[in-house]
């Protein structure tokens, strides 16, 4: 922590840079943002406003669009919520413990990563289903899963998962062992040595975690189609309600939806990078 | 032979098609290109692709450089017209508004037929569970729904405002609203969900080829809707491609003795009378109407039902509240 300290006092009294390149990596930085990212949001943007200021409210205040919307994003942020917590846990035993299978389960949990996301959606779909193994299991409880929102959480659950345990998992790593035994022999409660000493530490990367999957849960639609039975103003998300406007040919209907699908998740995360930025200058204060 | 070696740059036509047509077109195409060597001496290749038939449209429109499409519904060739890549007149450039092969909507049912389902009125029971996939995504969904709206205004005392209170009824019977028809074949056959499937009759085949000829039945119900699959010529692509003769003579070609018996032998009616009857064993007879006679048109059966707003919205909105 001081070392960290005087590096960054010395990077600031140091009158010139000690890495060169700053101006070609930064122009190639801008270049390549715009092209990948900013270039073609922004053609969201100019198709959108074909419509009109108008328009664009007509489409959407329309209940069908807000009720889309608005399960989108509550969804993915139970589902990154509930991530946050398990998926935090799971980097913890990765991090502190050995047991057999580990370096397996390491891998299994980038399966979510790699999977085409539909087939998730089948996988998932064929085992919540009325008659799957699970399914089977829980309709006599009166639960149902599958076409349900909750299928819809199930869903982004899987998905965002991968996004919380590899983000938090290096940063557990570099908080000492030594630290949380410290606690320990300075008669630190169990519960305290989780609470004061490793949870500000890897706060940060939690918050990033959860914007990530969050992030993603928004966005995602190939493995949520299949499990949500797709009703509108039920279980009908925002991403496939673009998909049904564009087979509607109504473009810029979709687009207006994109567009706002934009505004609020950049906002979002907005808010998290600047909870994140509090939450890392408040973790190294302590 | 040298002759042959002259032309490298062989013709390549490229059909952009719906989902199910998969099959059909692989046997299509290799017997129009036997013919077309046979009569012109030219090689020429057929490219394929297939999507949901709006997707595809929509790929077309977007620059996909198709220089034949073929749909389930004429209204994604429309789409196609009101982009300008084809005349808006296209349905009558060919023989039976531009259409070589037609299906009926059926009911698929489970083996012994545990509900007993014999038409539309078992639909709207109490407790049976039906299988459509969305009408506003799927061309199977828009004929179910057409067909179930004409079966109940034809009955007697039967008006538009009948058909209203028959469709919410059916679809509170309907659990999941599938994408696709393939979504929702997944949905009947596999999770076996559901005691009703709504399907196009050249589904069937499909569906006793993967899951069991024997698990299935077909039941027929007294009115059903035909469902025409049109073919045109994309102009501006094929102009652009000097292709406009050989993807001309491609569709002509669908109208062929020969062609017309592949897609019987895949399971869509021919149009040809005599071809149709020779198959009468496969395609027993159905009670059809057409979407131009009981809706007049598509473009008006759309606005009327599957528009924003429009009567399938209000439906859906009444039957799972």
């Amino acid at each position: 922590m001081s070392t960290a300290t005087v590096a960054i006092n010395a990077a600031a009294r140091a009158p010139k840079r000690a890495i060169p390149g700053f101006g070609t990596t930064l122009g190639f930085s801008i270049f390549y943002l715009s092209l990948i990212v900013l270039i073609p949001l922004a053609g969201v943007f100019f198709r959108a406003s074909g419509l009109g200021l108008d328009g664009l409210w007509h489409v959407l205040s329309s209940p069908r669009v807000l009720h889309a919307l608005s399960l989108s994003f509550v969804a993915a942020f139970i589902a990154a919520a509930i991530n946050a917590v398990f998926g935090g846990i799971v980097a913890w035993v990765f991090v502190r413990y050995e047991f057999p299978g580990k370096r397996l389960l390491d891998a299994v949990i980038d399966l979510p990563f790699a999977l085409p996301t539909a087939v998730a959606g089948i996988a998932l779909t064929a085992l919540y289903s009325p008659n799957g193994w699970i399914g089977e299991l829980l309709t006599p409880l009166g639960i149902k899963v599958a076409y349900t929102r909750l299928g819809i959480v199930v869903a982004l659950t899987f998905i965002g998962l991968p996004f919380i345990v590899r983000t938090v998992e290096p940063v557990l790593r570099e908080v000492e062992k030594d630290l949380e035994e410290a606690a320990a022999t300075l008669g630190a409660a169990r519960w305290h040595t989780v609470s004061r000493v490793i949870l500000p530490a890897v706060m940060p990367a939690l918050v990033t975690g959860f914007a990530l999957a969050f992030a993603r849960g928004v966005g995602e639609y190939g493995s949520v189609i299949f499990i949500a039975g797709n009703f509108p103003n039920l279980t009908e998300i925002a991403p496939l309600l673009i998909t049904i406007k564009l087979d509607e040919f109504d473009y810029q209907g979709a687009t207006a939806i994109a567009a706002a699908m934009l505004m609020i998740s950049f906002g979002l995360l907005l808010v998290i990078n600047l909870l994140q930025a509090w939450a890392r200058k408040r973790g190294g204060t302590q | 032979m040298s002759m042959a070696a002259a032309r490298a740059d062989a013709a390549e036509l490229l059909n952009a098609s719906y989902d199910v047509a998969r099959a059909v077109y692989q046997d299509l195409n290799l017997a129009f290109i036997a013919d077309w060597k046979q009569k012109t001496g030219e090689s020429l290749t057929i490219d394929q692709s297939h999507g949901g038939s709006s997707k595809q449209a929509r790929a077309v429109i977007d620059g996909l450089e198709a220089d034949v499409v073929s749909m389930n519904n004429p209204l994604d060739i429309d789409a196609i017209a009101k982009a300008g890549l084809l005349p808006l007149d296209w349905q009558a450039r060919l023989p039976n508004h531009s259409s070589p092969s037609w299906s009926p909507i059926l009911f698929i049912v489970r083996k012994g037929n545990p509900k007993n389902i014999r038409d539309w009125d078992d639909l709207i029971k109490p407790g049976v569970q039906i299988i459509i996939p969305n009408p506003k995504t799927s061309g199977n969904g828009r004929y179910s729904y057409l067909a179930a709206w004409q079966y109940a205004r034809s009955k007697p005392g039967g008006s538009d405002d009948t058909a209203i209170v028959f469709e919410q009824k059916l679809f509170a019977n309907v659990p999941v609203l599938d994408t696709g028809g393939r979504g929702a074949t997944t949905t009947f056959a596999q999770r076996e969900l559901g005691d009703v499937l709504l399907t196009f009759e050249n589904e069937v085949s499909l569906i006793r080829g993967e899951f069991g000829a024997d698990k299935f039945r077909v039941v027929i119900p007294s009115l059903t809707v035909r469902a025409d699959n049109p073919i045109a010529l994309v102009d501006k692509v094929a102009a652009k491609k000097n292709t406009t003769k050989a993807a001309q003579a491609y569709l002509q070609f669908h109208y062929t003795r020969a062609a017309q018996e592949i897609f019987a032998k895949n399971g869509l009616r021919p149009i040809d009378a005599a071809v149709l009857k020779a198959h009468a064993a496969e395609f027993p007879a159905v009670n059809v109407f057409d979407v131009d006679q009981a809706f007049g048109g598509w473009p008006k059966a759309q606005a009327d039902h599957f528009a924003d707003g429009a009567s399938f919205d209000k439906i859906i909105a009444a039957a799972h509240r």
